[in-house]
């Protein structure tokens, strides 16, 4: 796997986050230290209907956003019950963040270089230089990082930069109290999941996936990945996220195309009238 | 999507009290809701976009494509007038240049969270980003074309005046092109998945408006090359939009929907009026000035249609989710190689 932080002379080993969102209680801790350690303003109290969630989602002042999912489905026979098949309610948690991925759209299309790579594998917005271009947000495949009302900067999950340079655990996994979100270096984490991954299929839980973990995937890989039940759309991630700057090269060869036929044309309009001229 | 039964707009599937079907009601419900065509079912989280909208704003990123690419093929109009000795039809389109250019950059500095950061923008060379490299295509497109149209308005320094030019219509392609190449590099849907055939529509709408421009300003004795450009550009732009529309599938919705599509139709009645005029009224300088006006107005609403499909992409899941999934399952075209 290519390291994102080659840059770097002697860099330490790459950190991100597993989120195991099968052990997800849904208490929002991670929510409430991530806002109260980076002292992220509030981003309105609203009763958005959805089901435990009125937090809506990722944004500028939201970088970890809880998500709740009430699903009507058969409990499996025989789990734990008198034998039959029921029909049950399914409750999906899940604690999304900023992926940190290791081909970072934001990161490539960011003009200013406010946004850059840690010595970590993490990607990072720098406020002193972030100029409000807006670029980074729609670039970015999973919706993860906007614009701040009244700010203009753009904002999102640092991984908590500044406790990892104090050998510190990021807030939100601080705070877990399941160990949902699980804190460390990525190769390690991956493991991890891989064996988590077996003992819940070998449960008979065979919905369960991992999302992001794979280094083939359309990003890279992410540095914070998840364990999901369901669908990634279910929990409103995309299904198969392409950096877009995959494109880029086929992208500059259409517009260097482009502009040579505007030349062509420009050339052909007086052309032609000296052509309309002659006798 | 969560079948929970409180939302909103109130309960929903709750069993009918003492008329309840012991395990009927909801359950009936739901298979009525599966039957579903297959490629367009999807799942999204309560609705909600899956991305995150482009915090651009209208007139200022839209009016920046538009007077930018208008900018940037006026440039190629004032080099053959100089080139041919044409001075009136140089005049104005290399005036019209620099007068749309300072414009745009007006709205690019406004439209930034911090506009007084905007010098931020040359702080690196990365070419990765397309708005780095046009930041970059500007600062030398732009003091050349201020020199090449100082020097044709006053009459002075007329070697510096034509070397300028020179430099402007070799920069200027770049400028009209680049946009195309800005909005493609992202995740927005409409404009992505357009990135092949977006320049072109962008340059030829560039073309279109800087023959609009010269048959506007330019004296009808001298309009004939904007008349010819706009023409071509008209065509080019059309043929693009059309193959980057069936290109895209159901992706392309935006554009014939809504704002966006507004502004489509709009954009062709006005391109066919222009492109008539132009065509009927040579001698005319009332008809000319007519149809260089359409060809303008053409022109930007082609780059508001453009905008606004984004949004409009960006808002609704399932141009997201629709194709990724048609992608993931191999029922749709494979992931792009680079």
């Amino acid at each position: 796997m290519t390291d994102p932080a080659s840059g770097y002379r002697d860099p330490p080993p790459r950190m991100g986050f597993f989120t195991d969102t099968s052990v997800c209680i849904g208490c929002k801790a991670c929510e409430v230290a991530c806002k109260e350690w980076n002292a992220v303003p509030d981003d309105g109290l609203v009763f958005t209907g959805m089901s435990y969630d009125n937090t809506a989602g990722l944004g500028a002042d939201t970088w970890r956003h809880v998500a709740f999912i009430e699903q009507r489905r058969p409990v499996p026979a025989g789990a734990g019950q008198d034998g039959e098949a029921q029909d049950g309610l399914r409750w999906l948690m899940s604690s999304d963040v900023c992926k940190h991925c290791t081909e970072a759209a934001c990161l490539d299309v960011c003009p200013t270089g406010a946004l850059f790579r840690t010595e970590f594998g993490t990607v990072v917005v720098q406020e002193d230089v972030c100029n409000g271009c807006g670029y980074c947000i729609p670039a970015c495949p999973y919706g993860v990082i906007d614009q701040r009302k009244g700010d203009g900067r753009a904002w999102k999950c640092t991984l908590c930069y500044d406790r990892l340079g104090a050998d510190m655990t990021p807030a939100c996994a601080q705070a877990c109290p399941t160990e949902s979100i699980q804190f460390g270096p990525l190769d390690e984490l991956r493991e991890r999941a891989a064996g988590r991954l077996a003992q819940l299929h070998g449960q008979g839980a065979t919905e369960a996936r991992l999302y992001g973990e794979d280094p083939r995937d359309g990003v890279g890989g992410d540095g914070a990945f998840f364990l999901l039940l369901d669908e990634p759309e279910v929990y409103g991630l995309p299904p198969d996220p392409v950096v877009t700057t995959r494109d880029l090269p086929s992208m500059w060869r259409h517009a260097g195309a482009a502009a040579a036929g505007l030349v062509a044309a420009a050339a052909t309009a007086f052309a032609a009238q000296w052509l309309g001229r002659r006798p | 999507m969560s079948s929970a039964e409180v939302t909103r707009e109130g309960q929903r599937g709750i069993r009918p009290g003492r008329e309840a079907r012991p395990g009927g009601a909801w359950r009936r419900g739901r298979r009525r809701e599966q039957a579903m065509v297959p490629p367009a079912e999807f799942t999204s989280y309560y609705g909600k976009p899956v991305i995150n909208s482009p915090v651009w704003h209208s007139p200022d990123i839209p009016g920046y494509f538009f007077l930018g690419g208008l900018a940037g093929a006026s440039s190629l109009l004032g080099a053959g007038a100089q080139a041919t000795g044409q001075p009136a039809l140089g005049r104005a389109a290399k005036a019209g240049a620099l007068g749309a250019v300072s414009l745009s950059l007006v709205g690019l500095v406004h439209d930034l969270g911090r506009p007084a950061r905007f010098l931020n923008m040359l702080r690196v060379v990365k070419v990765t980003s397309p708005m780095s490299v046009g930041s970059w295509i500007l600062s030398g497109y732009v003091p050349a074309a201020g020199v090449a149209a100082a020097s044709a308005l006053t009459g002075r320094a007329p070697r510096l005046g034509a070397a300028a030019t020179v430099a402007a219509a070799l920069t200027g392609p770049a400028v009209a092109a680049y946009t195309a190449v800005l909005v493609s590099d992202t995740a927005v849907p409409a404009w992505h998945d357009g990135h092949r055939e977006l320049p072109f529509v962008f340059t030829g709408s560039a073309a279109m408006a800087a023959g609009g421009l010269g048959l506007l300003a330019a004296p009808p004795g001298q309009n004939a090359p904007a008349r010819n450009l706009a023409l071509l550009g008209a065509g080019a732009e059309a043929v693009a939009f059309e193959l980057m529309s069936r290109r895209m599938g159901m992706v392309a919705e935006p554009y014939s929907a809504g704002k966006a599509g507004g502004y489509v139709r709009a954009g062709r009645v006005l391109a066919a009026i222009g492109a008539a005029g132009a065509l009927l009224g040579r001698r005319n300088r009332a008809v000319a000035a007519l149809s260089g006006a359409a060809l303008l107005g053409a022109s930007a609403a082609t780059r508001w249609a453009v905008f606004h499909a984004g949004l409009a992409s960006a808002a609704d899941p399932k141009y997201t989710v629709v194709p990724q999934r048609q992608r993931r399952d191999g029922s749709g075209p494979p992931p792009e190689a680079a």
